[in-house]
C-alpha cells in the first residue's frame, strides 16, 4: 500500500489535492494510506517551500499547486 | 476551451497553434470593448446621458476588459513562473553580497509564484538556507505588492508612466523597508520552533525541469485557478467603480482626494490596510475615482496598501513571527506607502 501525505496548512488548493488523489486512487483501484499534515513544523521537516506538497513513501514528489491527474497516476 | 479540457495538447506545436488562435480571439474582443458596451446598454433602452446609463456602460465596458487582461496576464506570467520556482529563487539569494541581495530579493518577489498560504513555508525555507531575515522580509513585501497583474493593469488603464512609477517605487519601498528591518535586529522575535528548525539547515528537493508542454499546461492551470478564484472580487470592484462613475459628483472627489488635500494619502492608506481584495478588484475602483478627480498618487498609495498588507496573510505569518514583529512589519510598510504616496503626487 502506498503511503501518501499531503502537506498544507488547510488552504483550498490543499483540500483539492487530497480530494483529487482520493478520486484517482479510487478510479484505479489502488489502496492508499492518505494522510493530511497541517502542522507547520511537521511540514517544514520535508523541506517544501510551497504548499500543497505531496510525499509518497517518504519522498517529496510535488510542491506548489494542485497536481494534475496524469501526475497523480504516475505516483500510484 | 472545451476540447482543451478533454485532452490537453502534448506537443509544443499544438500548444502554439492553440495559443495563436486564442490570441487572435483575444485581440479581436479587446479591440471592440466600447462597441460591445454601447450595444448592451442600447438593449436596455439607455444611453450615456443618464446616471444609470453611464454607470452601466462602465460596468459592461470594464468587466470584459478586466477579465480579458487578467486571463492574458495570468497565462503569460504562468509560463514565466515555471522558470522561477521558490527553490531556485532561494538558491539565488543564499550566500551573496547583502547590498545586491535586497534589490534582487525585491525583483524576484515580483516574478516568483507566491500564494499567501505558502508564506510561512517559504519564509522558513529562505531563513534555513541562510538568507538573512531582512532580505526575506524584502521578498515578502515585494511579492504581493509588485504583482504582475497590478503592473499590467495599470499599464492598460493609465499608460506606461503610471505602471513604471508603481513598479519602481514598489521595489524601492521593499528594499528600504528590508534594510531598516535588518538594522533593527529582530531575530529574537521569531517563534521558537522557527529558530529550532532553522538550525537544521535547508533540505533541497530535486524537481525535474518542466518541458514546454508542461509549462503551457501549468500556465493554463493557473488561469483556471486564479481567474476562477478572483472573478467575484473583480465584479464587486467593477460594480463599486460603476456606482462611483455614474453617481458621485466630480467636485466631491476632487475636494476629498485631490492633490490639495494633504491628509488624503494617510487616510487612503488607513482605509486600504485593513481592506482585503486583490489587484484586479481594486483597479476598477481606482479608475473610477481617478475619473472623478482624485489624485493619482493618493490612489496608487491606496492600491499598494490594499494589496501589500492583508489581514489573512498576517494571521498566517503569526504562526512564525511574534506579534511585535508583525506590528513592526506592518508599521514600516504602511509608513513607507504613505511616503511613496506623497512622492507619487509630486512626480505625477
Amino acid at each position: 500500500m502506498k503511503d501518501i501525505k499531503v502537506l498544507g496548512t488547510g488552504c483550498a488548493n490543499c483540500r483539492n489535492t487530497v480530494k483529487l488523489i482520493e478520486e484517482v486512487a479510487a478510479e484505479r483501484n489502488v489502496a492508499v494510506n492518505l494522510t493530511k499534515i497541517e502542522d507547520l513544523p511537521e511540514i517544514m521537516k520535508y523541506g517544501v517551500m510551497s504548499t500543497p506538497g505531496v510525499v509518497v513513501d517518504g519522498k517529496v514528489v510535488h510542491a506548489g499547486g494542485v497536481p494534475d491527474r496524469a501526475k497523480i497516476s504516475t505516483w500510484l | 476551451m472545451h476540447a482543451l479540457r478533454l485532452s490537453p495538447p502534448s506537443h509544443t506545436s499544438s500548444w502554439l497553434a492553440l495559443i495563436a488562435f486564442c490570441t487572435t480571439l483575444w485581440i479581436a474582443a479587446y479591440s471592440h470593448l466600447i462597441e460591445f458596451a454601447n450595444w448592451l446598454i442600447s438593449l436596455f433602452g439607455l444611453d450615456r446621458t443618464t446616471h444609470l446609463g453611464e454607470a452601466l456602460h462602465f460596468f459592461f465596458y470594464d468587466t470584459p476588459k478586466v477579465l480579458l487582461l487578467l486571463t492574458g496576464v495570468v497565462f503569460v506570467m504562468g509560463i514565466v513562473h515555471t522558470f522561477f520556482t521558490p527553490e531556485r529563487t532561494r538558491a539565488l539569494l543564499a550566500g551573496r553580497a547583502a547590498s545586491v541581495n535586497y534589490l534582487l530579493a525585491a525583483l524576484l518577489g515580483a516574478v516568483t509564484p507566491f500564494c499567501s498560504c505558502s508564506a510561512v513555508p517559504l519564509f522558513i525555507g529562505f531563513l534555513s538556507a541562510g538568507v538573512p531575515l531582512g532580505i526575506t522580509l524584502t521578498f515578502l513585501i515585494a511579492a504581493p505588492m509588485i504583482d504582475q497583474i497590478a503592473v499590467v493593469m495599470l499599464f492598460a488603464m493609465f499608460g506606461w508612466k503610471v505602471a513604471a512609477l508603481y513598479f519602481t517605487f514598489g521595489i524601492a519601498l521593499a528594499v528600504v523597508a528590508g534594510m531598516i528591518l535588518t538594522r533593527m535586529n529582530l531575530e529574537h522575535l521569531l517563534e521558537d520552533w522557527v529558530v529550532a528548525i532553522q538550525k537544521n539547515g535547508a533540505l533541497s528537493i530535486e524537481m525535474a525541469t518542466p518541458t514546454w508542454p508542461e509549462r503551457f499546461a501549468s500556465a493554463w492551470a493557473s488561469v483556471k485557478e486564479i481567474v476562477g478564484r478572483v472573478w467575484p472580487y473583480v465584479m464587486v470592484g467593477i460594480a463599486i467603480g460603476a456606482g462611483i462613475h455614474g453617481y458621485v459628483p466630480q467636485e466631491l472627489m476632487a475636494t476629498l482626494m485631490g492633490k490639495d488635500a494633504w491628509w488624503a494619502v494617510p487616510a487612503a492608506v488607513g482605509i486600504g490596510v485593513p481592506m482585503y481584495t486583490n489587484t484586479a478588484g481594486v483597479i476598477p475602483i481606482v479608475e473610477a475615482l481617478y475619473g472623478k478627480g482624485a489624485a493619482m498618487g493618493t490612489l496608487l498609495a491606496f492600491m499598494m496598501s490594499v494589496v501589500a498588507l492583508s489581514l489573512p496573510e498576517m494571521i498566517i505569518l503569526r504562526k512564525a513571527l511574534k506579534v511585535k514583529l508583525i506590528a513592526i512589519y506592518v508599521g514600516i510598510v504602511a509608513s513607507g506607502i504613505i511616503v511613496v504616496g506623497y512622492l507619487f503626487n509630486i512626480v505625477i
